[in-house]
């Protein structure tokens, strides 16, 4: 979701596990947290490392898209709930760089592979917001969904993660039902404010379908990640979830989903639905999304710009140390 | 609220509200992650002080706080210049915050104490926030100011440009004479020399030199505004322009 494609292998079967990695992997079943100091398999901190940064270096990404309309957010109110919203997304980047920090790895290392394209973000993020209802949608259905494949992972084996989450999933609930507040607002507005909340949720939709990432019918091994408890839901029971809570709050709101296959079946109590178009979904991932130029190009600028800021204050600590240590 | 109190509550609003505007535009981009948070809580900050402002401003002739923001051309805006500036880098940013908030805290300190007890109660507030404000714009002038050679320059640069545009906010005109007699509002001269003592003391541990001339830059109060106030309100009013019956 947002961390869509982190691959591990099978799972390991007990006989070919290491004393070690049998000790580690009866912890976790036993429903214990790992902490930083203790033994983790080295596949185990990889596959977190890539997990977790993926899922930070999104929280980052996703302010631009936001951010692209707090300069014309159309009330005092609804610009202040904006700002801290984007706010809020740069406080998860950071709980999560920590989170990451504690593999052995730095932030400054993860944000240079985001950069040079070695690690990912969510293909969600590289979609544009085009009206001020998709600042709505994106809310409703982004932070819905992330908070989908969340809410679960507040019990995830590793300690520093499993917290991150705990935090950051009380505030994707208040930008989720903030964003469904501004889009009702719209759906039961002018014509021209309906018509923005359904072309919002024509766009973002499908996209929104792709965040749980590729279905379990492709060969993406999680198996090994789910032994681990880095992952407890497979991709198409959480796409499911979402859409059967999804669905009905479009009904309400007077709103179509763009699918013409959408029906609920009686039998399964859940609805059936059309899969995303996973072309696009890897075109997107590869890096022909149709903004995934400008949002690396926009981290890239940040950083880059930045650096003589960053450089300055560090200069400036030294130099403040070395004065305290001459005068003691 | 007589029109001069109006009149003056709009000056402080839009003061707030037009900064608070320009720090919007960095969120997202900043040079750190922290400092995205950090200077988005100071636009968060001066936006709450904008309606509070400006719901006071518009009270009487049943005006809100939206409506004035959203709805004013640019010529019945009532800002300082100095706080319609565009961003630059992010050193002129830090320093057209530090030029504003070492006036602001002054200016807030005493509202806090006027006769008009709904200019005192925002003030107070507002007061609060500034000092914090104040404090952090002033440590980065002074980090950045004593960084590096480059961040020396970029600072150096940055005063040299903004001086011209911190004289305004010292100036006094008849109204705020007026509300001065009345104990309202502080004179605006009366602000000059605390704000003197402190960031002359900023900018020499920052090793940072100001400008020798006193050369003023004016206008804003009267609404005679730069040419980057136009393209400002045209992003911020789009909507409330394009849409107009349309509530958000
Ligand atoms: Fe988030
Ligand atoms: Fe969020």
């Amino acid at each position: 979701m947002y961390a869509q494609l982190v691959k591990t292998s099978r799972a390991k079967a007990p006989e070919e596990m290491s004393e070690q990695e049998r000790a580690f992997q009866a912890r976790i079943d036993r429903g214990e947290k790992i902490e930083p100091k203790e033994w983790m398999p080295e596949e185990y901190r990889r596959t977190l490392i890539r997990q977790i940064g993926q899922h930070a270096h999104s929280e980052i990404v996703g302010q631009l898209p936001e951010g692209n309309w707090i300069t014309r957010a159309p009330t005092l109110q609804r610009k202040a709930i904006l700002l801290a919203k984007v706010q809020d997304e740069a406080g998860h980047g950071l709980y999560l760089y920590c989170a990451a920090e504690t593999l052995g790895i730095s932030r400054d290392e993860l944000i240079a592979m985001l950069h040079s394209g070695k690690m990912k973000y969510s293909s969600i993020f590289n979609y544009p917001t085009l009206t001020w209802a998709d600042i709505g949608a994106v809310g409703w259905l982004v932070d819905g969904a992330a908070i989908m494949n969340q809410v679960p992972l507040q019990r995830c084996s590793y300690g520093p993660y499993a917290r991150a989450m705990v935090r950051i999933c009380k505030e994707e609930s208040f930008h989720q039902r903030q964003g469904y507040d501004l889009i009702s607002k719209m759906a039961r507005g002018t014509p021209e404010q309906k018509a923005m909340a359904q072309d919002a949720l024509n766009r973002f939709w499908y996209p929104s379908l792709m965040m749980f990432g590729p279905s379990d019918k492709e060969s993406v091994h999680s198996a090994q990640s789910m032994a681990w408890r880095i992952k407890i839901n497979t991709n198409d029971e959480l796409r499911q979830k979402f859409v059967d809570q999804t669905v009905p709050q479009a009904h309400y709101l007077g709103l179509t989903v763009p699918d013409d296959k959408l029906a609920w079946n009686e039998d399964k109590r859940a609805y059936d639905f059309s899969e995303p178009d996973w072309e696009e979904f890897y075109a997107v991932v590869r890096g022909d999304g149709p903004c995934n130029r400008d949002r690396l190009g926009a981290r890239v600028k940040a950083w880059e710009d930045g650096a003589w800021f960053r450089d300055g204050l560090a200069a400036h600590a030294a130099k403040t140390r070395g004065a305290k240590m001459a005068a003691e | 609220m007589t029109d001069d109190r109006c009149e003056y509550a709009l000056r402080l609003g839009d003061n707030a509200l037009i900064l608070s505007h320009r720090l919007s535009e960095w969120c997202g981009h900043a040079p750190a992650l922290e400092e995205d948070i950090a200077l988005t809580n100071v636009a968060l900050d001066l936006l709450g002080q904008a309606q509070l402002w400006l719901e006071l401003a518009g009270a009487r002739e049943g005006r809100s706080a939206d409506d004035l923001a959203y709805r004013r051309d640019a010529g019945a805006f009532r800002n300082a210049l100095l706080v319609e500036r565009p961003n630059g880098d992010y050193g002129h940013t830090l320093m057209r915050q530090y030029l504003f908030d070492a006036w602001h805290i002054e200016a807030l300190s005493a509202l806090s104490r006027s006769r008009d007890a709904g200019f005192a109660e925002i003030a107070a507030k507002a007061e609060k926030e500034a000092a914090y404000h104040v404090e952090r714009s002033a440590e980065l002038v002074v980090a950045l100011g004593d960084g590096t050679h480059e961040s020396h320059a970029r600072m150096q640069a940055a005063l040299d440009a903004l001086w011209p545009y911190a004289g305004e906010l010292f100036l006094g005109d008849a109204l705020d004479a007026r509300l001065a007699a009345e104990g309202v509002v502080p004179a605006a001269t009366s602000l000059r020399a605390a704000w003197d003592a402190s960031t002359g003391a900023v900018f020499a541990q920052a090793t940072l030199t100001p400008p020798a001339s006193a050369f003023a830059h004016k206008g804003g109060r009267a609404g005679r505004h730069s040419e980057a106030l136009g393209p400002l309100l045209a992003q911020m009013q789009f909507l409330q322009r394009a849409y107009p019956d349309a509530t958000w």
